[in-house]
């Protein structure tokens, strides 16, 4: 277990690193999801009424774009230092790279919805630390994060990197967005618990399915 | 801000299946019979090719020859259509990871993190590699490569020059079996290539073998213990004397006049007899 568990710290730490030297994923995703919250909130007149209505949307709106910035760097760097050359001729498993890629990646997520929950909160006026909600925003950003990393893998490869990465990536994680948006929709309006317990499993099972298969399919995307 | 994770313990590579493949093989690579193509064009055709342990060989070619495709096929990097390839032991498919921990690469580019320090950048590869303990060894290549004064400087402050050098000191941190250089001399100094020179010596003298390209041919000719010449996807000289000798018929026929009429005067690395 620690085969594996170890690389996986290893690269997680040092992508951590680089984000704390560069600061250009978190800062870019941070004022890039600020933006669209502030928008949305001047452009469409959210009344209390409203809130359980159009915020779940927005919210997720500004998460999804956000995180599509975070994935866009995770291989981007790599490929531009070379680092993914030198991590694929380590003996370390393919798996380990990813996990460790894709942790990255979850953990700058968290780091920027966290900046964003308590802004969009006060904006809109909802309460921000309801523990259905923090629950589902870590569920889903969990399942963002896998796919979104293999997807960054696979578009970094061509030429319109940019453009491909979220063509690619957002059909397959409309699942995930879509339990999220309705999860929160019923964390923020108090509804009927009988939602949450129907939309948070189903946001775990794609997270599941997304941890197995995600790795796996990594292991080809690397190869040349 | 330290890359080193404690918490983590580290064991030393390979284990007593690795002792036993090691001793089975009798060359440090053997390629036979490889095919290597991108596209519909090929690159690398029947390739046959072994180098024994502690010996230094000097691959050189024109440009497409596909030198550093060979090096890529030898460290596991690409997958070559068809044939055997074997390196310290390990076949290179089947065994990628065995092979890998036993083969150090410098290529065109120097797999180094800009905005680590040249230190963090070692001891991010020698915590994957395993190496034990890491950081007398972290140090211990610094001062070989003449880099301990700037262990601390971020890899992006660096010249070119010192930027391979920590290249060169990754690729030997987890003390491989086998080196693989890709024009490993570009942009060095001549202090930096007399001190390369030097370090690839003693690889070799220890028994551990190193393959490198170069398309300086005298560079080449002085530093090998063979030179292997490839062209048309193949080996067309593996032998020093061989090559040395068709050179220099090349470069009496171009001298003819015949040959001065029809432009053919220059000596190139990838094609002495032709």
């Amino acid at each position: 277990m620690n085969s594996i568990l170890q690389p996986v710290a290893i690269i997680f730490w040092k992508d951590i690193l680089l984000e704390l030297r560069s600061k250009d994923i978190i800062v870019s995703a941070a004022v890039f999801g600020f933006l669209v919250v502030v928008v949305f909130n001047f452009a469409l007149n959210v009344t209390p009424r409203l809130v359980t209505q159009l915020a779940p949307g927005i919210l997720w709106v500004a998460f999804a774009f956000a995180g599509t910035l975070v994935m866009n760097r995770s291989f981007v760097r790599e490929k531009e230092q070379g680092g993914l050359e030198g991590l694929l001729l380590t003996p370390v498993s393919r798996d380990a790279i990813f996990l460790g890629k894709a942790l990255a990646s979850f953990w700058f997520m968290l780091i920027v919805e966290a900046a964003l929950l308590p802004v969009f909160a006060a904006l809109l006026g909802f309460a921000a630390f309801s523990r259905i909600l923090l629950l589902t925003i870590v569920l889903a950003t969990l399942g963002f994060a896998t796919v979104g990393t293999l997807f960054s893998a696979i578009a970094v490869q061509t030429r319109s990197r940019e453009i491909m990465l979220p063509v690619l990536f957002f059909p397959i994680i409309l699942p995930v967005i879509i339990g999220a948006v309705e999860a929160s929709s019923q964390a923020i309006g108090g509804g009927a618990s009988g939602g949450i317990s129907r939309w948070l499993p189903l946001i775990g099972v794609f997270d599941a399915l997304f941890l197995v298969i995600c790795p796996w399919v990594f292991s080809f995307v690397v190869e040349e | 801000m330290k890359l080193v994770i404690p918490f983590l313990t580290t064991r030393p590579p390979g284990g007593p299946e690795a002792a036993v493949a090691q001793q089975k093989a009798g060359q440090a690579i053997l390629v036979e019979g490889l095919n290597k193509s991108y596209g519909d064009w090929p690159v690398l055709w029947n390739l046959n090719l072994s180098v024994g342990w502690g010996e230094f060989v000097v691959l050189l070619g024109a440009n497409g020859t596909g030198k550093t495709t060979l090096l890529r096929v030898l460290s596991t990097q690409a997958r070559p259509e068809s044939g055997m390839v074997n390196v310290a032991g390990y076949d290179c498919i089947r065994q990628a990871d065995s092979v890998r921990r036993r083969v150090g690469v410098v290529g065109h580019s120097g797999f180094l993190y800009e905005d680590l320090t040249c230190r963090e950048n070692l001891l991010f590869y020698g915590q994957l590699f395993r190496v034990e303990p890491i950081r007398p060894r972290v140090e211990a290549v610094l001062s070989l490569v003449g880099l301990t004064r700037r262990a601390d400087h971020r890899v992006k402050t660096l010249s070119h020059g010192m930027q391979k050098r920590v290249a060169i000191a990754r690729a030997i941190l987890h003390q491989p079996r086998v080196l693989l250089l890709d024009e490993p001399e570009g942009g060095l100094d001549q202090e930096s290539v007399a001190m390369l020179r030097s370090l690839l010596r003693e690889w070799t003298q220890s028994g551990r073998t190193v393959v490198m390209t170069t398309h300086n041919v005298e560079l080449g000719l002085a530093w090998a213990d063979r030179v292997a010449v490839l062209s048309d996807g193949g080996l067309q000289f593996q032998n020093r004397e061989e090559y040395r000798d068709s050179a220099k018929l090349q470069l009496s026929r171009a001298s003819s006049p015949d040959q001065a009429a029809s432009g053919g005067t220059a000596l190139t690395a990838g094609s002495p007899g032709e």
